[in-house]
């Protein structure tokens, strides 16, 4: 470890801090605020959205009815995705006259993207058509992260809206809040950056496949397409799916170290914003500030132990008796062992998934620390909405535990929690490594999971586990060696991410629209301050012990055994 | 229920179009006028005006006259339509016999470099297109590819200098060496190398001039 490389990540982390503010005071305003930013602007495009949409009424709904609604866009959405991706050869903008997606891949992406994953077990430039990736993948890009900024807002609304005499039941429309997530945040800022990539050397054209003879006469064929468009949506939803099969590891989608800054300022921008709004919404803004630097903490955790890691030499490598600078196996010369480590762990502490170096062939230490990041739960600062509203359920649990030391009943925000939330945020955590271990030791023990693994000994144990985790917790990341493109991984993939994503979001607005209606009990010498220091702890407490006692059996299969191999010299 | 799923379906067409069909063509009219080189691939040219390749994508370079990148998972090697990374973890039987393999080819190949050798040059990238090279790994070579063209190792070493791009703001990333970019320029300063076998799109003269940018 640098220490120029330790400034590029406190750099990174002080432009975050310093978007936080801002950021969150502007999201406030679009969702909670008397009147919109830009009201003669944009106020008349969001009045005829809503009226084509047939939503101009803004009625409020109740936790069943924004359920309803969420789970409904995302059943068409999906069915659209599905539908475009099967006729794309029937379709205008392939000018590589790309064949029909099958129907398990198809499925697997549609999956992936309605649920704000963006797995892939495609290569984009080998498998999709520019309509696909811009009228299909993108806009879901848009879209997904905007439907997950409205969960976030509903579970924020029931915990901090004060019933009137006549009691609270609803907690917004879902879809105001998608059409004002798009119109007011997600668009403008795509927009603006997507200009920026292209001034830094990303695509953004049309124009077929470029054939050029290199400078040693070889054939090289350039891959085109619209991409710069579609990478700032990526990140700022934290999508994470790549144009390309290589991500924001390839020059055209990432190509300056400025461009890699600016990819993972939008992975967590929002995501960070979002704890500050919740302090807004909740009157007290240190309640957001708790959850920041919570989430800070886990980070800094994530990020020292993955920079520590991959500063060391890779063990396959050193056979060759070169000088190493770290593990460069599967990582690019422009950004080097740093800025990947960093890279590595933003997009894994967020759901967001893009990768700019080969997780596959990180050490096995580093390779953990992404794993992990997942397995916490997306909650380290996490995907666009889903980082939020993790985390409340966290609280949640922490509220509860705090509870039972003090013993009296836990209340946050000045209401109870009871044993209904309770039930609900215990199905919330318990339906995530239900899916990861249960189809990873699935996976692990018949021909069609393990035929599929790129490496061998625990190092393909830590691929399958990755691919399932990452599935479940909606990341989108791979160790990406693993043959993902079987129907047999393309299903059960598909459905982790559908379960990882709908079946959690469900009891978490459940938990909202029980709370909602809540009396508000004034605080008294007895209330436990969720707005401070030691509740700061207690919740990074919470959130390791849920996730370290969980996985770690399946993970000291894994890495961790094979970071004593490694050290042993051992291959495979 | 069902006028749920008809508000669905109309949320859904509106924001695909707005966010799937305005939104990309919008960046595309606006990208194409601002920023036309860089948006159709920043393509670079040789002297004679020949489109060789994208200043961002690396190509493969085998002659001795010329730098060599790092090897490539991208399909058969520098395959800018199948990027990819080899995704070899550490404990791997393959990575070690590929580096073991890349290394003693290396250093046949270089038998009077100086110094230990970089790991960048027995390491696949995560694109399979990285452009760039370590500065030092460019030096490393540097012997060879003097003693290739005829030219005093001082000269090739002094341009190379040139070449290196320091980090952004003097903190992002790392000091590298686009390789393409570099052997475009030592043709230009000294002509191209002599080829041994398969000589390519015809003969070429050198000639002075600077890389054409469309």
């Amino acid at each position: 470890m640098t220490l120029i490389g330790w400034s590029q990540i406190l750099s990174f982390f002080a432009l975050l801090l310093v978007l936080t503010k801002p950021l969150g005071a502007y999201l406030f305003r679009v969702f909670e605020g008397d009147t919109q930013p830009l009201p003669r602007v944009l106020g008349p495009v969001e009045r005829v959205l809503l009226r084509l949409t047939g939503a101009a009424d803004r009625r409020e709904q109740t936790w069943l009815e924004y359920s309803g609604a969420l789970l409904a866009f995302s059943v068409v959405g999906m069915v659209i995705l599905y539908g475009l991706q099967r006729a794309q050869h029937l379709l205008p903008l392939n000018p590589q006259g790309l064949g029909a997606v099958g129907p398990e891949l198809a499925f697997n992406t549609a999956a992936s993207f309605v649920a704000n994953t963006n797995w892939q077990s495609y290569a984009g430039e080998s498998t999709m058509s520019y309509l696909t990736q811009m009228v299909g993948l993108a806009w879901q890009n848009f879209v997904s992260a905007a439907a997950g900024l409205g969960v976030a807002l509903a579970l924020a609304r029931g915990f901090t809206r004060r019933p009137g005499p006549e009691g609270a039941k609803t907690l917004g429309n879902f879809w105001v809040d998608v059409t004002r997530a798009t119109l007011y945040v997600l668009l403008p800022v795509s927009f603006v950056v997507a200009l920026f990539f292209v001034s830094q050397g990303m695509l953004q054209n049309f124009a077929p496949y470029h054939e050029l003879t290199t400078l040693e006469g070889a054939k090289q064929t350039l891959a085109m397409g619209p991409v710069a468009s579609q990478e700032v949506i990526k990140m700022l939803g934290t999508n994470g799916g790549g144009f390309f099969n290589a991500n924001s590891a390839h020059p055209f989608e990432n190509p300056t170290p400025l461009t890699n800054l600016v990819q993972m300022l939008l992975i967590f921008v929002i995501p960070a914003a979002l704890t500050y709004t919740y302090g807004k919404m909740a009157g007290d803004t240190k309640q957001g500030w708790v959850l920041f630097s919570a989430m800070s903490l886990l980070f800094f955790a994530g990020v020292a132990a993955a920079y520590a890691a991959e500063s060391q030499p890779n063990a396959a490598v050193a056979s060759a008796a070169v000088t190493q600078d770290g593990n460069m196996e599967g990582k690019e010369v422009r950004y080097g062992v740093p800025a990947s480590a960093l890279f590595a762990t933003v997009t894994t502490d967020a759901s967001c998934g893009a990768v700019n170096s080969m997780h596959d062939s990180f050490n096995p230490l580093g390779g953990l620390v992404p794993l992990v990041n997942m397995q916490l739960g997306e909650v380290i600062f996490g995907g666009v909405g889903a980082g939020l509203y993790g985390i409340l359920i966290m609280v949640v649990l922490a509220v509860f535990i705090a509870g039972l030391m003090v013993g009296r009943t836990p209340e946050y925000l000045g209401k109870k929690i009871e044993s209904r939330e309770m039930k609900l945020a215990m199905l919330y955590v318990l339906i995530f490594p239900l899916f990861i271990l249960g189809l990873s030791a699935v996976a692990a023990v018949i021909p069609q999971g393990v035929s599929s693994l790129n490496n061998a000994g625990p190092h393909g144990l830590t691929e399958l586990l990755y691919a399932f985790t990452s599935g479940t917790a909606n990341n989108g990341s791979a160790f990406a060696g693993l043959n993902a493109n079987t129907p047999f991984w393309n299903i059960s993939l598909g459905l982790a991410m559908l379960g990882g994503r709908f079946l959690m979001i469900v009891p978490a607005l459940a938990i909202a629209g029980s709370m909602v209606g809540k009396k508000v009990v004034p605080v008294g010498p007895g209330t436990f301050p969720t707005n401070g220091a030691l509740f700061t702890g207690l919740l990074v407490s919470v959130v390791l012990i849920v996730g370290a006692l969980t996985f770690f059996p399946a993970l000291s299969l894994g890495p961790i055994v094979e970071h004593f191999l490694a050290g042993a010299g051992k291959v495979y | 229920m069902v006028s749920t799923l008809v508000i669905a379906l109309r949320a859904c067409v509106v924001t695909l179009v707005l966010t799937g069909v305005l939104y990309p063509l919008a960046v595309t009219g606006v990208a194409q006028v601002l920023f036309p080189h860089e948006a159709r691939g920043s393509l670079v040219k040789d002297e004679q005006g020949r489109v060789v390749g994208s200043a961002l994508i690396g190509q493969g370079f085998s002659q001795p006259g010329y730098f060599q990148p790092r090897p490539s998972a991208a399909g058969a090697g520098y395959d800018a339509a199948a990027s990819s990374g080899s995704n070899l973890g550490p404990t791997s039987q393959k990575l070690k016999d590929r580096v073991t393999e890349e290394a003693a080819r290396l250093r046949r190949e270089n038998p009077d470099a100086q110094g230990p050798m970089p790991a960048d040059l027995v390491t696949t990238s995560a694109s399979g297109l990285d452009p760039h090279l370590s500065p030092e790994a460019v030096r490393w070579q540097a012997v060879r590819v003097a003693r290739a063209r005829g030219v005093a190792a001082e000269r090739v070493l002094a341009l190379v200098d040139t070449y290196v791009e320091g980090r952004t703001l003097g903190v992002l990333g790392e000091p590298r060496v686009n390789v393409l970019l570099l052997n475009l320029a030592m043709d230009r300063q000294f002509g191209r190398p002599s080829r041994p076998p398969s000589p390519p799109m015809g003969a070429i003269a050198p000639a002075a001039g600077g890389i054409g940018l469309p």
